[in-house]
């Protein structure tokens, strides 16, 4: 900002001389960072594809050699992990839409129409963005298990559709639980969005006799996909990665309705410790999906962040 | 609210309008025809939220535990299970150890974190990628970080070992050592977060007028100064708001300390009131216990959010 090329271009003899050494240790600091954030990840991934021996003898830094050389980890965490794939997808994929839906409705509800005790209401949506899931837990077991079975009620439904078999019923109340609360969190990245609409649009609207139901299909819903792009992308990553939900409402990483990450921990383990090449190779995979959106939207996943805090 | 709800409902009374005027205005108001958009998300959200606490409140009165459903009768009910959670050892050592991890995890994540953002703020060639980079860490899921750093402090083969021994202090059992592990973990998370509080710092430092700068520059103020007497105090409200998220999480942080043994025990030294509250409740049944120590947590994270609601209610920026 303040050393940017524009400021260089009138004294440039006296500024080559002062910023050079300046530039050179700010951009070393910047490659360094990059080694910090890049290298655990890094080693993973090499380690993913070397043979134990490999693991052993070589520096884990370092790609695999020839004979190091293997995808037998891989295939193995593959198998292990791909009926989880589908039920993560299975479950993420509505959880999000639904949660993304219901955020959008709401903030619409709580910024483009104006009433008294709105701020009180806000609170209790931010509230629960902040909550600690713990104190939900044990409700939240005793309510799906004992009170609400939903889980077995719908399962004959499953049994009877193709491609899905009767314990992926399991996953219904997961994916409604991920619902309820992911409803917090979108709701307020709306709001931060409708916000900095101009009000002009729904006033003009509303002049013209135009529904609230009608200003939210036809306006606010156009305007708004950027916002849902971003809040699909930050809640589908929340969704995919959360963790204790599924390790609540699922009982152990054995059963064949787990969800990715309730497996990963127990991939490649065995009584003589952890084998790290399959275990690499599992956690390399399990982060390929958001890898990927990340990749391709770090700048909405980025924005998603900041309008979080 | 209240004598404003008051004053609404006194004026047309007033004019004596029919009961069908009013049931009209009634369902002409903009509350009440917004509520199917906010009031259904809100009741769902409501159940899953306030419900849950209050659920959860109501089995912390209770003795259930095991197999026996919660008895809510009213003899039964008492704060029995709050006084035995704070005797007890474990849940001493538990919260101190969360209160080391909030202070030390949410501090130097901060410092970190507005290093980098004033790093890249230099005017950095590709400052898009290498955020996306710094970033990266925080779009995984802890599950899948704890696996990774659970290879980089392996006592064998490990990144860090490599390192310690390159340099003459030989292996460190890092995990394994319950005076470093809580250290450990926390250096692990740091690298983890540190991209995002620089994401806010950088938004914060973004939104600053260029001019700020030049006029330092004029006056002969060196960088490092201007960023300290004129940038930095400026961050107040990026660093409130990165730190409320930051202690919230350390309160709640389960996953990454499961993920790293894969039991309910996370390595010793390492254990916390999330990972106790879980130990409890679902490795030992102890629910009405468990749920007490859910409550105190609630209370804390309440104790980091209220005040921070508050402030920014008081700035308008609610």
């Amino acid at each position: 900002m303040a050393s940017s090329s524009s400021d260089q271009t009138f004294d440039v003899a006296s500024f080559v001389e002062d910023y050079s050494l300046y530039r050179i240790s700010q951009y070393v600091l910047v490659v360094l960072f990059i080694g910090f954030f890049l290298a655990p990840l890094e080693t993973g991934i090499m380690t993913a594809f070397k043979t134990n021996r490999a693991v052993a003898e070589t520096i884990p830094l370092m790609p695999p050699l020839a004979e190091g050389f293997t995808l037998d980890n891989m295939t193995f965490a593959l198998n292990a992990l791909s009926g989880a794939f589908f039920n993560s997808l299975f479950m993420a994929i509505p959880a999000t839409i639904g949660s993304v839906l219901f955020g959008s409705m709401a903030a619409y509800g709580l910024t483009m129409v104006d009433w008294r005790g709105q701020l009180g209401v806000l609170v209790l949506f931010l509230i629960g963005i902040f909550l600690p899931y713990q104190a939900v837990l044990v409700p939240l077991a005793r309510f799906w298990n004992n009170i609400f079975p939903l889980a077995s009620m719908v399962e004959p439904l499953f049994i009877a559709l193709p491609f899905l078999q009767g314990y992926h019923a399991n996953l219904v109340p997961l994916m409604i639980t991920h619902i309820a609360y992911g409803i917090p969190i979108c709701t307020i990245l709306f709001r931060s969005y409708y916000q900095g609409l101009p009000s002009s649009y729904v006033e003009a609207a509303k002049i013209d006799g135009a529904s609230i139901t009608k200003i939210y299909r036809r306006i606010i819903l156009p305007i708004s996909k950027p916002m849902f792009g971003v809040v699909f992308i930050y809640q589908f990553t929340q969704i995919y990665n959360e963790f204790l939900f599924a390790f609540t409402l699922i009982t152990g990483s054995d059963t064949p309705e787990a969800v990715v990450t309730l497996i990963l921990p127990a991939v490649g383990a065995s009584t003589s410790g952890v084998d790290f090449g399959i275990r690499m190779s599992a956690a390399f995979l399990a982060a390929l999906p958001t890898l990927i959106i990340y990749v391709a939207f770090a700048e909405q996943f980025a924005k998603g962040l900041r309008t979080e805090a | 609210m209240a004598t404003t709800d008051k004053a609404e409902s006194a004026k047309p009374q007033a004019e004596e309008v029919g009961w069908e005027t009013k049931v009209r205005y009634f369902l002409n108001n903009d509350l009440v025809r917004s509520s199917p958009f906010w009031g259904i998300p809100f009741l769902l959200m409501g159940i899953a939220v306030y419900g849950g606490i209050g659920f959860n409140t109501a089995i912390s009165l209770t003795d259930a535990r095991g197999l026996t459903p919660p008895d809510y009768s009213l003899g039964n009910l008492d704060f029995e299970m709050y006084t035995q959670v704070l005797g007890s050892s474990a849940f001493i050592s538990a919260a101190q150890n969360n209160l080391v991890l909030l202070i030390v995890f949410t501090t130097i994540c901060l410092l970190l974190g507005l290093f980098l953002a004033i790093l890249l703020d230099q005017g950095i060639r590709y400052n898009n990628t290498v955020q996306t980079i710094y970033l990266l860490p925080m779009a995984l899921s802890f599950v899948i970080t704890a696996q990774v750093w659970l290879w980089m402090y392996n006592y064998d083969f490990g990144v860090m070992n490599i390192i310690t021994r390159a340099i003459g202090i030989g292996p460190v059992d890092w995990i394994g050592n319950p005076s470093i592990a809580l250290g450990s973990v926390i250096f692990a998370l740091i690298w983890q977060f540190s991209g995002y509080t620089m994401v806010v710092y950088l938004a914060g430092l973004r939104s600053l007028p260029d001019d700020q700068f030049e006029a330092a520059h004029v006056d002969g103020a060196s960088t490092l100064k201007t960023y300290i007497r004129i940038i930095i105090p400026q961050m107040k409200e990026a660093s409130v708001s990165a730190a409320v998220v930051l202690m919230v999480f350390a309160l709640k942080a389960f996953t990454f300390l499961y993920a790293l043994t894969g039991r309910y025990r996370p390595p010793n030294g390492t254990d916390i009131l999330a990972t106790l509250m879980v130990r409890q409740a679902f490795k030992l049944g102890k629910w009405a216990y468990s749920a007490a120590i859910a409550t105190y947590l609630l209370i804390l994270a309440l104790g980091v959010i209220a005040p921070y609601l508050y402030y920014q209610y008081r700035q308008g920026s609610l």
